[in-house]
């Protein structure tokens, strides 16, 4: 088969205990450039815990996490010093929270959210990292008058899609998704998703979105994992998982879908 | 000659778990093979399996058993091992397929729902749209309706809409399933010269008519599915569409 054949990201036996409460166990995967991997479950599942444990948030207990520089070379994360751990969070890695006040300055302009990405891979022309930030805005559709706000006087769409442009500045070959769209209301996710799925296709990112909310995971994602318990219970192409699901509990949650 | 696509064997159930594991076998032991320029159709009552056997070939549903082998690049691939990348990669390249409904998106527009598969096919997106729009045309799709998002369109539009989505790429293989189902005659005799024109041009076809006369005027044989009931008493039981989403049917 033709495709980009390095994985970018690869999950051996990711395993994590808090004391003696499991957290997940025994997750592999590789995620391969350009590919958007969903990890649906309910509450507790453990797909936060996982996410975590991909963007070296957190310390596995088993198990390693390896990605592919830009370099070429394929690093176990737990190997790399500080420097090049935070190096990695501000360049090529995306995060978005389902929360944007944890991934933005609630208080400083929106220009400033997006610049000061910028300025940490080393932009220094003021002119320039405005003019960025005024395309990414549009490219968000938020209207570039709204450079100078702040995020605490945007609404909750908004700002989620301020987060997105923040970390889609540098460009990332790779973002981790929180339940992007948690929380806002369903014309709000809608538009959401759908600039989502657009940039998603034209930059050619890779993304590993985790998500209770199948539609979304179906709307965005090649494939999907199912967490139950802190385990993967079963996997594969988003749209033969949901349409054709194996396990008794993917079929208690497709079948938990209300028609709309 | 190779032929295009070649099923040995096929079998499918569905395990029902959340009805006490009822287990509903489809159809089993499905044979038949479809060369370059041919068009094969599917037939057999409501609930036989045709559509259950098409979503195989696509890999929107498991095969429980059996071999599908499509030509791709030369080299047989096997769909029924097929991981998850490589079933994308075909559908990309290989394998096409027109389902009964449109998936539609919401705010993306008609036009760029056709234009989608050329796009991943790394057409450019002048051209793709312009494509798009020709065949839109062909359809009688009004123009004033390509920059809506086709959720709000009629059901033959949709279907329209869905047909020109399936039929603008040129791969090798094409799976329909009743593409004519909610067409005037007028419209049912453009699907048909668009499918005896990708016959002209080598595309394997498989299909699911209901329509005598579109059988008629476009298939080269018939498979009767029933020959392939994998429990007489239980088969006519399967509607269309899993039985396990029979209340999710318009996720999204």
């Amino acid at each position: 088969m033709s495709a980009p054949d390095a994985p970018l990201l690869l999950a051996e036996g990711l395993t994590k205990y808090y004391g003696r409460q499991l957290g997940c166990r025994d997750v592999s995967f590789s995620l391969y450039p350009g590919e958007v991997l969903a990890v649906v479950g309910e509450s507790g599942s453990g797909k936060t815990t996982l996410l975590q444990l991909l963007s070296t948030q957190l310390l596995p207990s088993a198990g390693c996490v390896r990605y592919r520089m830009r370099d070429g070379v394929t690093r176990d994360l737990a190997d790399l010093s500080e420097a090049e751990r935070r190096f990695l969070f501000r360049t090529d890695w995306g995060y978005v929270h389902q929360d944007a006040a944890l991934g933005l300055r609630m208080n400083v302009s929106a220009g400033a959210n997006v610049g000061e990405r910028l300025m940490a891979v080393g932009w220094r022309h003021y002119g320039r990292i405005r003019g960025t930030a005024v395309q990414w805005l549009d490219r968000v559709e938020i209207d570039p008058d709204r450079i100078d706000d702040p995020p605490l006087v945007y609404s909750g769409g908004m700002r989620q899609r301020l987060q997105i442009a923040r970390n889609l500045v540098t460009q990332p070959r790779l973002v981790f998704m929180d339940e992007p769209t948690g929380g806002l209301d369903v014309s709000v996710q809608a538009r959401l998703l759908d600039l989502l799925r657009g940039l998603v296709t034209e930059l050619g990112l890779a993304a590993v979105i985790v998500t209770h909310d199948l539609a979304v995971a179906r709307l965005l994602s090649h494939r999907i994992m199912v967490m139950k318990g802190g385990e993967v219970i079963e996997q594969g192409l988003t749209d033969q998982v949901l349409d054709d699901p194996r396990e008794p509990y993917t079929q208690l949650l497709v079948s938990s879908i209300l028609p709309a | 000659m190779e032929p295009r696509l070649q099923l040995t064997g096929v079998t499918k159930r569905f395990t029902m778990h959340l009805q006490g594991g009822v287990r509903l076998p489809v159809v089993a032991g499905v044979e038949f093979a479809v060369a370059a320029g041919e068009c094969v159709a599917l037939a057999g009552p409501s609930g036989a399996g045709k559509s259950s056997v098409l979503k195989m070939i696509f890999g929107n549903y498991r095969c429980d058993a059996g071999q599908i082998l499509v030509q791709h690049d030369g080299e047989p691939v096997d769909v029924a091992r097929a991981d998850a990348r490589a079933i994308l990669e075909l559908r990309r390249t290989t394998v096409g397929y027109v389902s009964q409904f449109l998936r539609a998106v919401p705010r993306v527009a008609a036009i760029d729902v056709v234009a989608e598969p050329l796009l991943a096919a790394g057409v450019g997106r002048e051209i793709a749209r312009a494509r798009a729009g020709d065949l839109l045309a062909r359809l009688d799709v009004p123009e004033r309706l390509w920059a809506l998002p086709p959720a709000t369109f009629s059901g033959g539009e949709q279907q329209r809409v869905n047909i020109a989505r399936g039929f603008l790429p040129d791969l090798p293989i094409l799976l329909l399933d009743e593409p004519t189902a909610s067409l005037d005659a007028a419209n049912r005799t453009i699907v048909m010269d668009l499918i005896n024109e990708k016959k002209k041009c080598g595309t394997a076809i498989a299909s699911i008519v209901h329509d005598d006369d579109v059988r008629a005027h476009t298939a080269d044989r018939v498979i009767d599915i029933t020959r392939f009931a994998a429990n007489s008493a239980c088969s006519g039981e399967v509607d269309t569409g899993s039985p396990i989403r029979t209340c999710a049917r318009d996720v999204r």
